[in-house]
């Protein structure tokens, strides 16, 4: 298959501190890959890397057979490559609605094959709200929102702008079992619509029952890479979560 | 309220403003409304980046001032009708304000606010050594005799003037909060990375929010040496200027086109009434007073009070 996300030798650092240092990544086109590390290992850098928030020092990011280097995030997402924030970001001074509005607007509207009407944005928003279940709040604005609720949104913000490329990052982070199930239902329904599904998160079940594939980062540094049963079996993994 | 309709019962405001003011008779009522319709176009304009983008800008001043003085170099050079000072009075703001974004506008909060105030000191320190605008001495401008179209005094027309700049600062400010424009300026207000994310060009908006802003307060200033005949960096880059432009929409509430009008009419009328009944000096402290009584009383400002003061889009 295809690579839809190939980075290459990459490398961030803070000062001193070597956040990442040249990791190899492929994902495939439609595939679902589950992305996992203890706590600083430097997932999310790799993310904001990825999604441009950040500048890598050394290496590349290609998507979509397109080299992404100095691109500013907005026209990455606007190629095809959306991401959710690990802690909910939602434009507090709008509704529900509104929100899902925006990359509707800025992102599907600003791709040269579609122009959504007012009518069609309005439909799609609807659509978007029903299919993660914030239907009956679209009216509300984001402080009335539940945990669950914002990540949600969260997500059906990133869905609104019709991506290739989803990364969810820690998206069940401190949610109940139920609920966790729920944004589990969702990512799975978006990888049957053809979308690629990175998935960042420390619920081993979530990871576990969605990936097809696992990568391991510890440190900065890749440490693992295969389907989900292998990489939990080897020795290095487990001696980086669990210790000697 | 559709945008053509909006503009329409503006013009007739305008109308209905300058009809009333047909039968004042003393010209100092033209005086004091100037400043009030100049302060309207300021605060509208002050909004545009610090109430819908949230970028607090301080240059006030500097944006002001620039307009007044492209009109003492083009009345240097060849008194060009009024139309013209305001529009060059905005393109030079304008460029200076697309300028200055693109310098400034990756610092947020209070880094962004120092940068512009510091703008508006190099602006003075620059014109303050330029002798051919009369440098710190200041410039004497002799008004035309008459004013064009009516036979009311100078004041009169340059009250006009204003009027029909405010309404159409207004009218541009409106228009922005209800466009695509304005959705995108309130997603940098609420989270510059999300809206960034969410496909929006924030650079590019942020450029667009400074320069129509600073376009506006350019022509706000534009008419400026005529209207004081004596024109000289400490007037012109008054910092008393910045500090009502900011409070103004902070006491209307920022949070649509009609706060900063309340704000400026209600302020500036306070300041006016205040400078000839108790004293001039004590102008500013007026605003200081007033502008803590609303941020302890009324956050959202007078539109606040009427349920209005949730910030509010249409899609």
């Amino acid at each position: 298959m295809e690579a839809l996300l190939r980075v290459e030798n990459l490398g961030k650092r803070f000062g001193g501190f070597v956040a990442l240092e040249s990791i190899d990544l492929d994902v495939a086109q439609g595939e679902r890959l589950g992305l996992i590390g203890p706590n600083g290992s430097g997932k999310s850098t790799l993310v904001n890397c990825i999604s441009g928030t950040l500048r890598n020092e050394t290496g590349t990011v290609q998507f979509d057979n397109r080299r992404m280097d100095g691109l500013p995030p907005h026209q990455r997402t606007r190629l095809g490559l959306a991401r959710s924030f690990q802690l909910p970001k939602p434009f507090h001074s709008m509704t529900v609605a509104e929100n899902l509005h925006v990359p509707l607007l800025y992102t599907v509207n600003a791709r040269h094959e579609t122009h959504l009407s007012n009518a069609a944005i309005d439909r799609r928003v609807e659509e978007l709200l029903q299919q993660v279940g914030l239907a009956e709040k679209s009216g509300r604005r984001p402080r009335d929102l539940t945990q669950i609720e914002m990540r949600k949104l969260e997500l059906a913000r990133a869905m609104a702008a019709a991506p290739k490329l989803l990364i969810a990052d820690e998206a069940m982070a401190g949610l109940s079992n139920a609920e966790v199930d729920d944004i589990l239902t969702l990512l799975v329904k978006l990888s049957e619509q053809g979308i690629t599904v990175v998935l960042i998160e420390h619920i081993m079940r979530a990871v576990m029952s969605f990936s097809q594939r696992l990568v391991v980062l510890v440190a900065g540094r890749k440490l693992a890479d295969g389907p989900p049963q292998d990489v939990m079996r080897n020795p290095e993994v487990v001696r980086a979560y669990l210790g000697e | 309220m559709r945008t053509w309709i909006f503009w329409l019962v503006a013009a007739a405001v305008v109308a209905g403003i300058f009809g009333l003011t047909r039968f004042v008779t003393n010209d100092y009522f033209f005086f004091a409304g100037y400043v009030v319709l100049q302060y309207v176009v300021m605060a509208t304009a002050w909004n545009i980046l610090g109430g819908y983008t949230g970028y607090v800008n301080f240059g006030t001043a500097g944006f002001y001032a620039l307009g007044a003085y492209s009109s003492v170099v083009l009345h240097k050079l060849f008194e060009p009708p009024m139309v013209v000072l305001i529009l060059a009075g905005g393109l030079v703001s304008g460029v200076v304000g697309l300028g200055m974004g693109y310098l400034t506008l990756r610092l947020r909060g209070v880094f962004f606010a120092i940068a512009t105030l510091a703008l508006a000191i190099v602006l003075e320190t620059l014109i303050t050594n330029w002798d051919y605008v009369g440098g710190s001495r200041g410039v004497y401008i002799i008004r035309p005799a008459a004013a064009p179209f009516f036979q009311g005094g100078y004041i009169q027309y340059l009250f006009l003037v204003m009027l029909i700049l405010a309404g159409m600062a207004v009218c541009v400010a409106r228009s922005i909060e209800h466009s695509k424009l304005g959705y995108g300026l309130a997603t940098i207000r609420d989270d510059e990375l999300a809206a960034e994310t969410a496909g929006v060009p924030t650079l590019k908006l942020k450029l667009i929010a400074t320069v129509l802003s600073g376009a506006l307060m350019g022509m706000a200033g534009a008419p400026l040496p005529y209207y004081i005949t004596y024109l000289d960096p400490s007037s012109a880059f008054n910092l008393a200027l910045a500090v009502n432009s900011i409070a103004m929409p902070m006491v209307g509430g920022t949070a649509n086109w009609i706060g900063p009008v309340l704000g400026a009419v209600f302020l500036a009328t306070v300041q006016q009434v205040a400078t000839v009944t108790i004293s001039s000096a004590l102008n500013l402290l007026f605003v200081g007073v007033i502008l803590v009584s609303f941020v302890v009383i009324a956050p959202n400002g007078i539109i606040g009070w009427f349920g209005r003061g949730k910030r509010r889009r249409q899609g």
